[in-house]
């Protein structure tokens, strides 16, 4: 039976709470906001790709989508608590449609991306072009290329009229955030996880053993959509507006490099990835002296070419060989290679 | 009478317009299985190149026929040498790398030509069909892809240049063990793809107005296309090619635009589930 608390869980709770109560003294809780958001995002891409191996190249649509359905839901409804919770819904339904699609046809790698970046640009051209006043949805309207303005944002369950925003959305998206890993953590530690992760490294072998491979990939894919689309509602109810660019191909290529950098196969990686270079380019969009894509585009290639595997992988088995003992070292050594993954597809 | 010559002829021209911004794709995937995201900014950089030469003085077909190509070429072999020499075989990090370096193009034009959109004039003037009016540079797209197409089919089949191409495509390894450096093969495989892209983003440089992001918009296109179209590279290019722009032209004219992109993202999606190898995994196997 897997063990469902470990010491290193006491450990990760501390770290959180104090990050969670430092943080606001270094930056602003306006901006944080967003980092720790961008940070779901980067975790719910972490879970689907880096342990269950589906490179999935629209997570963008998910959270998009989630951002879309929380905002035409608070305007027809008039209160959050539904709406937030249909953001979590939408797109998880939505991505267990596709996923079936997807995964009953046996699609693998470059087309399982091919799929899901086209996706992601039909709903792109299709909310671009829906600017005219045909296009509503109950009382919502979907204004195409200008977003959806003047949604009803965040409020305490139950009261309408107590909104929850400034230092106050800060701290609920960080318990979200943290209740987002710790919930991935745990799955990861159920069987679903492991068979998942065994999937990743080899799935004809899984399928042998009498999986079913299919359906269990859908749900994996599903439930990374669900974490994308929580992500995307709180967005936009820090953005206060959802506009099609949440869509956009700019915006999935963001979480994939996010990944990247902070480390695959890592819970806390993609979170780190995520909030190290959204704040990197919030840093460098108050300057104009360099491009900020640019700079973007330099990170990643560095990052495919000399540390494939991510921050913090390269750090903790530093960390392993500096302090490490030699029992712990030899653990590090058993977790899995990306070069491994790959090979398998 | 006049509006269905109109719709073939914008039908062709849809067809022709996806082939040639497929052929540098297609050419780099089928040869060494790398999928280049760069492709759109290869293509971006090529309109550049046109336009500014333009703006120097030279004649614009000169510019867009020659100059752009050869240009991009050389931008694609540095990036070869660089970046992708050292992952060959690893399709999901040169992918990535790849969609690094797009960023990275972005940015440099942006750094360069600002974030404003240019353009120049189109080189041939349209004619009325009846009531109709068709855009005369339309039949040069066709044109030039049309011949890209028969000259990239003399060049495979017919010289021993294309012979060793093709070898190499098929089995790199018995290709080196023949004597052929493959290292070497895939850099000039590579030079032609990213020399393809930008005569394809020279060519249609003068009907789009050119910003740095607009890279973006080709890349999805040429993506599904050349996927679509499977292992085989012109018939692949060919028949996707085909399906799509009829596709897109119908509901185009159909219903609107709009639907015409959104049917052929829906179509590459269907096409996909259905033929995961691409159109010429199942069909036409084994022709080139």
């Amino acid at each position: 039976m897997p063990q469902f608390w470990r010491k290193s869980d006491s450990t990760a709770i501390v770290v959180a709470l104090l990050l969670m109560w430092l943080m606001p003294f270094l930056i602003s809780t306006y901006t944080l906001t967003v980092l720790v958001i961008y940070g779901m995002l980067g975790l719910s891409l972490g879970l689907i790709w880096g342990f269950g191996g589906i490179l999935c190249f629209g997570q963008a649509a998910f959270f998009g989508l989630g951002a879309y359905t929380y905002a035409i839901a608070a305007i027809n409804i008039g209160e959050s608590t539904i709406p937030m919770l249909l953001a979590v819904f939408v797109p998880a339904l939505f991505a267990a449609l596709l996923g079936a699609m997807m995964f009953y046809g046996r699609l693998t790698d470059v087309y399982l991306g091919v799929i899901t970046l086209v996706v992601t640009l039909i709903l792109f051209k299709f909310v671009n072009s829906t600017a005219g006043p045909q296009y509503t949805i109950g009382e919502a309207r979907l204004g195409g290329f200008n977003g959806i303005p003047g949604f009803h944002t965040l409020n305490i369950p139950g009261l309408p009229e107590e909104f929850i925003w400034g230092d106050a959305l800060y701290y609920v998206c960080a318990v979200a955030l943290f209740l987002a890993y710790f919930f991935v953590t745990w799955l990861l530690r159920t069987s679903f996880g492991r068979i998942a992760i065994g999937i990743r490294e080899n799935e004809t072998r899984v399928s042998l053993m009498g999986y079913d491979v299919r359906a269990r990939k859908t749900a994996l894919f599903a439930i990374g959509a669900a974490i994308a689309g929580l992500a995307g509602a709180f967005f936009a109810n820090w953005g206060e507006i959802v506009t099609p660019g949440l869509f956009s191909l700019g915006q999935s290529a963001e979480v994939i490099i996010w990944c990247i950098v902070g480390g695959l196969g890592t819970r806390f990686g993609p979170i780190i990835g995520a909030a190290g270079l959204a704040y990197l380019k919030f840093l460098l969009g108050q300057q104009t002296f360099i491009d900020n894509t640019l700079i973007t585009g330099i990170i990643l290639v560095l990052f495919v070419l000399f540390l494939p595997k991510g921050i913090v992988p390269a750090v903790s088995s530093l960390w392993q060989i500096s302090f490490g003992r030699r029992a712990s070292r030899k653990s590090a050594n058993r977790r899995p290679r990306r070069k491994v993954r790959n090979a398998n597809g | 009478m006049d509006l269905s010559f109109v719709i073939l002829v914008e039908i062709l021209y849809a067809v022709a317009s996806l082939a040639l911004i497929s052929a540098g794709l297609a050419v780099v995937f089928g040869m060494m299985k790398v999928i280049n995201l760069a492709h759109g900014e290869f293509m971006m950089m090529g309109g550049y190149v046109t336009i500014t030469a333009v703006n120097l003085g030279i004649n614009v077909f000169i510019a867009m026929l020659i100059i752009a190509p050869l240009i991009v070429g050389f931008i694609g072999l540095i990036v070869e040498r660089l970046v992708i020499r050292h992952l060959y075989g690893r399709l999901v990090d040169t992918m990535l790398a790849t969609w690094g370096l797009s960023l990275f193009f972005i940015g440099m034009a942006t750094m360069i030509f600002g974030n404003t959109t240019t353009s120049i004039t189109t080189p041939i003037t349209g004619f009325a069909v009846g009531s109709y009016q068709i855009n005369g540079y339309n039949f040069f797209i066709i044109f030039v892809s049309i011949i890209l197409m028969i000259g990239m089919y003399v060049l495979l089949k017919t010289t021993r240049l294309g012979l060793i191409a093709r070898g190499t495509m098929q089995r790199s390894d018995i290709a080196a063990a023949l004597g052929y450096s493959s290292d070497r093969i895939y850099m000039t495989t590579f030079f032609c793809g990213a020399a393809l892209s930008g005569l394809a983003g020279a060519v249609l440089a003068p009907l789009v107005g050119l910003v740095p992001t607009s890279g973006g918009a080709y890349i999805a296109k040429a993506f599904i296309t050349v996927i679509a179209g499977g292992p085989s590279l012109i018939t692949g290019l060919l028949s996707s090619s085909s399906l799509f722009g009829v596709v897109n032209q119908i509901f185009t004219f159909g219903i609107s635009p709009v639907f015409g992109e959104v049917a052929l993202l829906i179509t590459a999606v269907i096409l996909l589930r259905l033929l995961p190898q691409g159109v010429t995994g199942k069909f036409f196997k084994g022709k080139m």
